[in-house]
């Protein structure tokens, strides 16, 4: 076990150092940001002056290994357009993305569970086909499509939601929050229920297997024989089956939620770091870009060595195969 | 002919002198989703390929194009000119604009997907093929790759390579070879250690022969379902990063930058400027997954009556 862990966790390292050579090199072989960053206007010694200060008159791999040394000290370097650390601006919008995210896991379990339970009970019905339909649907369309339609639907024609910001927020533990002021709430409500849409789909397609695959176990057909009521039945004992499998999966899913979130927070302005990153690729601000890419390529790291390492305690065959291999 | 294809029809006793062909389209044409979707999809690709013949305005010649024009509501006339879909900011025809659009849509799609088949269909077989150290490598790095959303690869292939239609087709290969990869590697292991493979290997022929000749066709079927689907990917893929204004540039617009020129007016309340390229985009996904989801049942041995 110990060899394993350690063997996955050298593993996470190298990945993290390859993809951070990938991303740094990549983004700062290509475009140059002296033009855009310099007042053409400004003469030859102010020109260079910049280029010193923001070290960018340093070859490549200097640069690289400046950044990776400051990195481990927690210091993604200096945005150029906002003038401030990277990861000081990240860091302040970071709580609007995962404020977004949790919102709209919590929709896909409050919807997606309830729906792929109905739909797997009565997999012939008409709802049950209308849940699956929708499921399908609801994995093919492009999730800016999708909020494109929900502004459409929402706040232009029936003027029901803001369309697009935070809304009023307050502060939780020094951290603001939208959830807590009615203001806030309709402002999240689309977006969250945007990004859910994904994750829904995926929550009533595992529901709906794991429902039929529980009603057929003997221990339903006990607590029926028990003379337990139907609503019970189905609260209690398939509910409880069914949650594990569906918990595990969108534990799993919160960093790709995080990832989708780019899209969800463009359509609707969301201030988070997703919207910022497209911003700065706009604006060819580099260090933003290289921050935001590492974090969320190491959050993704993180969250996928710490699955291994649950699932091979949680089954031996992961880890002794990995050995043999 | 695939060897599975003559297993089943031994199993099966299909009709005497029926070629597989035929059997694969009579089992295609079995489902009518399918064919509506085939049906749609074709009418989609010919007036893509058609666009410059059938759209009443070219609608990236200024000559042709009236600003005077500018968001007017489908159905509009003005001139001689009837714009059933209306018209977006600059005074363009938008049922022009989505067929020119769909074009590019298509284009990326379709060449990205092309691209991505040969690159990863290639390493994967040459991995499944060859084994060992190759395989292990090769298959490291597509999980690798796989163990990240597409959208993750996506934006950090679009931040490196900069905008164009050239390099969002890079990046879309980029996004995609693992799958093609994983996919044949998958089947040709399995169809490594049949007989025929040691027959050609006894013949002594050559690797490239055996692999190209042997290999490859009876690996195709799995490919060519997973390389429908995901054709529908990369369009969907492709209108999102143009939708956030880091894909394809303003000179060649694709359906997601006609959607987001006209994000800015849906607001006041001009919807057809999204909502037309919108629908036409969501056409063009459904009818190639239909379309896709049959190929899999009719390819798919198992399934075979």
């Amino acid at each position: 076990m110990l060899a394993f862990t350690i063997r996955r966790f050298l593993q996470s390292v190298i990945v993290l150092f390859v993809m951070s050579v990938i991303v740094f090199l990549g983004i700062y072989a290509i475009g140059n940001p002296v033009d855009i960053l310099i007042n053409p206007e400004a003469d030859i010694a102010e020109q260079e002056e910049t280029i010193r200060r923001l070290g960018l008159d340093k070859p490549v791999w200097t640069q690289y290994f400046t950044f990776m040394t400051n990195a481990l000290q927690g210091d993604l370097g200096g945005s150029f357009v906002h003038n401030e650390p990277a990861l000081r601006i990240i860091m302040e919008r970071l709580p609007a993305t995962m404020e977004l995210a949790i919102g709209a896991v919590g929709l896909a379990i409050l919807i997606g569970i309830p729906a792929g339970m109905i739909a797997g009970l009565k997999p012939e019905s008409i709802v049950g086909r209308g849940i699956m339909a929708g499921s399908i649907l609801g994995f093919s369309l492009p999730t800016f499509w999708v909020g494109l339609m929900l502004i459409m639907l929402f706040s232009v024609m029936l003027g029901w939601l803001p369309a697009s910001g935070r809304g009023d927020t307050v502060e939780l533990f020094g951290i603001q929050v939208s959830f807590l002021t009615w203001d806030g709430l309709t402002h999240i409500f689309l977006p969250a229920l945007n990004l859910a849409l994904f994750k829904m789909s995926l929550v009533i397609r595992l529901s709906r297997a794991g429902t039929r695959e529980v009603m057929l176990q003997d221990y339903i057909k006990f607590a029926r024989a028990k003379g337990l009521s139907e609503v019970r039945v189905i609260r209690v004992h398939v509910l409880k089956n069914i949650l594990i499998p569906v918990v595990t999966v969108l534990g799993l899913e919160l960093g790709s939620v995080i990832a989708f979130a780019v899209v969800t927070e463009t359509v609707f302005a969301w201030p988070g770091i997703g919207k910022l990153l497209i911003d700065s690729i706009g604006n060819l601000d580099r260090p933003l870009v290289v921050a935001y890419l590492l974090l969320t390529v190491t959050m993704f790291i993180i969250i996928n060595f710490v699955v291994d390492i649950l699932y091979s305690l949680l089954d031996p065959r992961v880890r002794l195969g990995d050995v043999k291999s | 002919m695939s060897r599975t294809e003559i297993i089943v029809e031994e199993k099966t006793g299909v009709v005497e002198g029926q070629t597989p062909w035929r059997r694969f389209a009579s089992d295609f044409f079995e489902n009518r989703l399918a064919i509506a979707g085939l049906g749609v999809f074709v009418l989609i690709a010919l007036s893509a390929i058609f666009a410059p013949w059938i759209t009443p305005q070219d609608p990236y010649d200024l000559m042709q194009i009236d600003i005077l024009d500018g968001r007017l509501p489908p159905g509009s006339v003005s001139g001689e000119m009837i714009y059933f879909l209306g018209t977006d900011d600059q005074g363009r025809d938008m049922l022009s604009g989505i067929f020119y659009g769909l074009r590019t849509s298509l284009s990326v799609g379709a060449a990205s997907t092309l691209i991505a088949l040969f690159l990863g269909g290639g390493v994967g077989l040459i991995a499944a093929y060859f084994g060992g150290r190759v395989d292990t490598i090769i298959m490291r790095i597509a999980d690798l790759q796989l163990s990240f959303p597409a959208i993750l690869i996506a934006l950090i292939l679009v931040s490196i390579l900069g905008q164009g239609v050239d390099k969002i087709i890079i990046a879309l290969v980029g996004v995609q070879w693992a799958y093609y990869a994983r996919t044949i590697r998958g089947t040709a292991l399995v169809e490594r250690r049949r007989e025929y493979i040691e027959a050609a290997t006894c013949l002594a022929l050559s690797h490239r022969r055996i692999v190209f000749r042997h290999l490859l066709p009876n690996c195709t079927p799995p490919l060519i379902v997973v390389g429908t689907v995901q054709v529908a990917h990369a369009i969907a893929l492709e209108a999102t990063l143009s939708f956030l204004g880091i894909g394809i540039p303003i000179t060649e617009p694709s359906l997601g930058l006609l959607i987001k020129n006209g994000f800015d007016y849906m607001l006041s309340g001009d919807y057809w400027i999204s909502f037309y390229p919108g629908i036409a985009l969501l056409v063009t996904i459904v009818s190639i997954n239909l379309v896709g989801d049959q190929l899999r049942d009719v390819l798919n041995p198992r399934l075979q009556k």
